[in-house]
């Protein structure tokens, strides 16, 4: 990531010790620093880089019944790359990003402007009872919304045959990857909202209220002055949003149980790699999938910032 | 914190009195609207309904939860037999797993927090060399997937041996990328470079400046990385998953999951999908109970690390 990244925080630091110091205590300091930042660094390195790169190794292998472990060069991810499975896992979990991630965060940031403005009596509760689903294991969430979900005793078919509508389908072929969606929208509106909240609340108020005063309504305001100064928030959203889709697993493993023929093992890319490494127990093929799918995210995510920011810099030179 | 308070008192000052002075600014907090409200409040209902569903359905005996309607108690009321149930099922098993969860998530969120904490101070405060790359270097790690890296962490932890003990769920979890940069952001603001100074002059040492006087300017912010990273690895199912083969070593997700299983594979012949159900009501409420007693601190904290940038 560059350092222009809009993650970035760069900040003047006036740490700069004065010259009359010296250099020993310039020094000192600096082995503090890295003193400090060590056992992090160890952990990251030990848990993020070595398993990355243990990941790329062992991806360039192919475990033969006889032989054992042969070189194959880039053979795993060819095979990936026309793997129809994985392909179509992939396009599954594209298509979940393109519906589910824009309703979810339009909705957070909905609630988010709502609560800011101050002009719902209770804010301070909704806010907090739109957030509780994330306190929610994603497993315990799931299996609710299976029992919710039920087209038997489940309360929504209750309600819907008792308004005669009919018994809804969520547990279908066609229908279960929708009914995935409404799952994670419910468990992460309220975590993205309490993001894009919490920034709307750092904009110094005199901002928008000289908008207000020059006559600029409501939306006006909250379209060109509050939702451009929590871009930042926004975008780290969205990025949240990239990785948690690209890696669903506790729902399709978990429905999987309530509705074992809407689910296949291929369903979203996260569970057909874990399928790949534990029940074929192919862990080379697997590593190379979990490579190919951490490349995918960084990709997305990269993209994902590199058009804020290109936007942003149009923006400002328009005005 | 202190923006979030003022901006609290000004609204309560201003609600108290002064209505439509001559002359007086425009105070937009004092305008309610009745529709937000209700629109509100109504959107509110898909967020509360299934945990009421969890709650109403943990009070029901197997029989009542498929023969009632579901958003409201019927039946007896049975959530005494079965968290009764619930903690004498195969031995006791879910009270270890209660324990479990809690060791894992308490062990995992004060590593991750005093981790982050330490990193994020010396990325603030001190200007070393090679702080501009490692700080690029942890903000990009935000973007690679844990999940994805579990399966080949889980192949070194099994050449290590590790797999099947709390180690392989606690030493991932210490790793808080998202927790370095909170934790940077909120000590530049909360902690004054003159106060640092000062404690340098008077003689202490970089590590005692740290622990006397920077961890108790960095409240809300430790509140903050602490609680995410115990939902976190409280709600962590794939990487327990993966790792551990014992069930007395489960956390609560991984023996909820099993125990649906068999309550699946039962055809709820068994009186197990009662058990599952009050198993899940009680594992979510410790963490919406930690959400809300400690909402001041970690919402301030939030609000110090999402706007710059």
């Amino acid at each position: 990531m560059s350092s222009s990244s809009a993650l970035t925080v760069e900040r003047p630091t006036a740490t700069a010790p004065p010259r009359r110091h010296g250099s020993t205590t310039k020094r000192k300091q600096n082995v503090a620093a890295y003193l400090f930042i060590l056992p992090f660094m160890v952990v990251f390195i030990a848990m993020l880089i070595v398993p990355l790169a243990y990941a790329g190794y062992l991806s360039l292998f192919e475990s033969k019944l006889i032989g054992g472990e042969v070189f194959t060069g880039l053979g795993n991810y060819v095979r990936a790359l026309t793997d129809p499975n994985f392909l179509g896992s992939l396009g599954r979990a594209v298509l979940f990003f393109i519906i589910q991630v824009p309703i979810m965060l339009a909705l957070s940031l909905f609630f988010a402007l709502a609560l800011d403005s101050r002009r719902a009596r209770g804010s301070k509760a909704i806010r907090l009872l739109i957030f509780m689903p994330y306190a929610v294991p994603a497993v315990v969430a799931t299996l609710m919304w299976g029992y919710l979900y039920g087209p038997d005793f489940g309360p929504i078919a209750q309600v819907s045959r008792a308004i005669g509508l009919g018994t809804p389908e969520f547990l279908t072929p066609e229908t279960i990857l929708y009914s995935m969606m409404n799952i994670v929208t419910w468990e992460f509106i309220g975590y993205n909202m309490i993001i894009m909240y919490a920034a709307l609340r750092s904009i110094p108020s005199e901002l928008y209220e000289a908008a207000e005063i020059d006559g600029a309504g409501q939306f006006r305001v909250a379209w060109s002055v509050k939702i451009p100064s929590i871009r930042p928030a926004i975008l780290l959203t969205v990025i949240f949003s990239v990785i948690g889709t690209f890696q669903l697993f506790s729902e399709p493993s978990l429905l999987n149980a309530i509705a074992g023929n809407a689910i296949t093992n291929d369903i979203l890319p996260n569970y057909y790699a874990y399928n790949v490494a534990f029940i074929n127990q192919e862990i080379n093929y697997a590593a190379a999938l979990a490579f190919l799918l951490g490349i995918v995210i960084a990709v997305v995510s990269y993209i994902v910032q590199l058009s804020a920011e290109r936007r942003e810099r149009r923006e400002r030179n328009w005005t | 914190m202190t923006d979030l308070d003022t901006r609290a008192a000004v609204t309560i000052g201003d609600a108290t009195g002064n209505r439509r002075r001559a002359g007086r600014p425009y105070v937009p907090e004092k305008r309610r609207s009745i529709l937000l409200t209700v629109v509100l409040w109504l959107c509110v209902l898909y967020f509360v309904l299934p945990l009421w569903w969890l709650f109403v359905s943990s009070t029901k005996s197997n029989a009542a939860l498929f023969s009632t309607f579901g958003l409201w108690f019927g039946g007896d009321f049975s959530l005494l037999e079965n968290l009764q149930t619930l903690f004498t099922v195969r031995d006791g098993i879910y009270l270890r797993w209660v324990l479990n969860t809690i060791v894992y998530a308490l062990v995992s969120a004060t590593g991750a927090t005093l981790l982050a904490a330490m990193a994020g101070y010396a990325f603030a405060k001190f200007d070393f060399p090679g702080r501009k790359a490692l700080f690029s270097v942890t903000l990009g790690a935000i973007m690679i997937p844990l999940t994805a890296l579990a399966i080949p962490t889980y192949l070194l932890f099994a050449s290590a041996g590790l797999t099947d003990t709390p180690w392989a769920i606690i030493i991932p979890s210490f790793v808080s990328p998202f927790g370095v940069y909170l934790m940077r952001v909120y000590s530049a603001d909360a902690i004054d470079d003159s106060l640092i100074e000062a404690a340098r002059v008077d003689g202490a040492g970089e590590f005692r400046i740290f622990w006397q006087v920077g961890l108790r300017l960095l409240g809300p912010g430790l509140v903050t990385v602490f609680l995410f990273s115990l939902v976190g690895t409280w709600n962590n199912y794939f990487l327990p998953l993966i790792m551990l083969n014992s069930s007395e070593l489960y956390p609560l997700t991984v023996g909820l999951a099993q125990i649906q299983a068999a309550a699946s594979a039962g055809g709820g012949a068994q009186a197990l999908f009662s058990t599952v159900i009050t198993g899940s009501f009680v594992a979510v409420v410790p963490l919406i109970i930690a959400f809300l007693f400690l909402q001041r601190y970690w919402q301030s904290g939030l609000a110090t690390g999402s706007v710059k940038g």
